[in-house]
């Protein structure tokens, strides 16, 4: 699997260079892109509920469930959109949606002083 | 060895099918096409072919099913007709510009309102916008070689652009003419195998086909692309026009002449309606009029020097039009396009358009030496006339 399709400078390629019929050459390319910006609400995860049955990976329409040694760990955020699914199918309610913007401010409260400029310039871009 | 047989068009188009062998056949029939896919459908059943067909639940999803196998690599046709490629039009787009070699077989018919099943060119007219190649056909004949150096010139890799190959509902779809089929195997060898750019088949480097163009939005730059491939395409029907010669006997070009080389008056058709015009020229010409006909079977992409540098020596000319653009005054598509062609043109006929036959009104060979009568008329009197007319539409 080729990992060499560079895009980095397509905002200014001739049209001979783009594959035919924008074609998309090779996959996974997603994951180089950030579509979580689109959330506006956010699952937060309970642990102490979550019996790591995996309903939510096979449900997850965006494949942003992580799963780490095989125990249910988390969300990727940069490409969660947050349609809640994952909430509506846990069979344990270990999963619930907050404001997008409540979650934003409780991350600010919780870094550490020196992070919290840079990370604001991150949300902005 | 060929055979010779007597075969509606339909069946025509089914046979070459038939050898062809695609792997998929996405289908919803519609009169008068009807028959092809219904043909093909037994052909299917009898084992005759390895094809998958598809029965779908309308047009719009039929040219779906094809632009989804498309994309996986198979070599895919279907067939239509009016209102089924009405529907398929959102479609069309869709499979020319993601650069798919879907032929398809559309057989002309007029478009409602009000309902109308006979001949007519407004459905293909309609869509000579939509990035398809356009190869007319006069007879079964024609269709049924059409049909095999469709795929060719799609699949090219210089074109890989969608081709539509038209002929006249009715006045070919359903009747009997004589038709040389070839053998399998040189057909076979022909069309050889597809051999796709991408499949999404492919998984060991899966592609994604139909993205977003994002917000960089590189749409511009993909049509310009899709411009070239139409471009390229001239060069490429010509040659493969050249080619099926080898395996047929008989070329193609864009277009034909017939006594066009001393005419002083010529007439421009294409479709069924080029056969009652070479007899209505014989016809001329018995009476010493210089008449010649210039028959169109690539109207995409349009060949516009080529015409020029075949009429320029005419006086004037007789556009028929089989479809009307309905936009004021112009004209139809044709007349319209071979008209802009001649623009920069030093040497140039006066064109006169006849927009005839719409909905199947009959055409017959004293109507089209009508349009010769009215055209020399109006160059010796030097009064110009209206450069559209209606022929054989009740006053």
């Amino acid at each position: 699997m080729s990992k060499s399709w560079d895009v980095s400078e397509i905002s200014k390629w001739g049209w001979s260079k783009h594959p035919v019929g924008a074609v998309i050459p090779e996959p996974a390319t997603t994951n180089r892109y950030v579509t979580g910006g689109w959330r506006s609400l956010r699952p937060i995860l309970d642990l102490e509920k979550c019996v790591h049955c995996f309903i939510c990976f096979i449900f997850c329409p965006d494949s942003s469930i992580l799963v780490e040694n095989e125990k249910m760990d988390g969300f990727k955020l940069e490409h969660c959109k947050g349609c809640g699914i994952c909430a509506q199918v846990c069979p344990k309610n270990a999963i619930h949606m907050m404001n997008e913007a409540e979650a934003l401010g409780l991350e600010q409260c919780l870094l550490p002083d020196d992070d919290k400029k840079d990370k604001k310039e991150d949300k902005s871009a | 060895m060929t055979k010779v047989a007597a075969m509606v068009g339909t069946d025509a188009i089914a046979e070459a099918m038939r050898q062809i062998n695609p792997d998929v056949v996405p289908a919803y029939p519609i009169t008068p096409q009807t028959s092809i896919v219904e043909t093909y459908a037994q052909m299917v059943a009898d084992k005759l072919v390895d094809t998958e067909m598809i029965n779908v639940e309308s047009e719009h999803s039929a040219l779906s099913a094809a632009i989804g196998a498309a994309a996986a690599g198979s070599r895919v046709m279907t067939a239509t007709s009016s209102q089924g490629l009405a529907l398929m039009w959102e479609m069309l787009y869709i499979a020319s510009g993601l650069r798919l070699p879907i032929v398809m077989t559309n057989v002309n018919r007029a478009l409602s309102a009000p309902v109308n099943i006979h001949c007519d060119h407004s459905d293909s007219m309609g869509a000579r916008d939509a990035g398809w190649i356009q190869l007319y056909s006069e007879d079964a004949q024609e269709a049924y070689d059409n049909i095999i150096q469709a795929v060719r010139i799609a699949e090219h890799p210089d074109v890989l652009l969608p081709v539509m190959v038209l002929m006249d509902g009715f006045i070919i779809s359903h009747s009997l003419g004589r038709v040389e089929l070839l053998e399998d195997q040189p057909v076979k060898n022909f069309v050889g195998t597809i051999q796709p750019p991408y499949s999404l088949l492919d998984t060991k480097n899966p592609p994604s086909f139909g993205a977003f163009d994002g917000l960089h939005g590189y749409y511009f730059e993909v049509k310009r692309a899709q411009a070239q491939g139409m471009l390229n395409a001239s060069a490429v029907i010509k040659k493969v026009g050249t080619e099926f010669a080898g395996i047929s006997g008989r070329s193609y070009d864009f277009f034909e002449t017939y006594r066009l080389e001393d005419a002083e008056y010529a007439i421009i058709a294409l479709g069924s309606a080029a056969g009652t015009a070479r007899t209505a020229v014989d016809e001329l010409r018995e009476q010493g009029e210089r008449v010649g006909l210039l028959k169109l079977r690539m109207f995409r992409p349009f060949p516009a020097q080529e015409l020029v540098d075949a009429l320029s020596h005419i006086k004037a000319a007789a556009v028929l039009d089989r479809s009307d653009t309905l936009a004021g005054s112009i004209g139809g598509p044709v007349f319209v396009e071979l008209r802009s062609a001649f623009y920069e043109a030093e040497k140039k006929p006066r064109l006169y358009n006849f927009i005839y036959g719409l909905g199947g009104r009959e055409l017959d060979i004293n109507m089209m030496k009508q349009t010769v009568e009215t055209i020399q008329t109006g160059m010796s009197d030097g009064v110009v006339q209206s450069s559209v007319a209606y022929l054989g539409v009740r006053e």
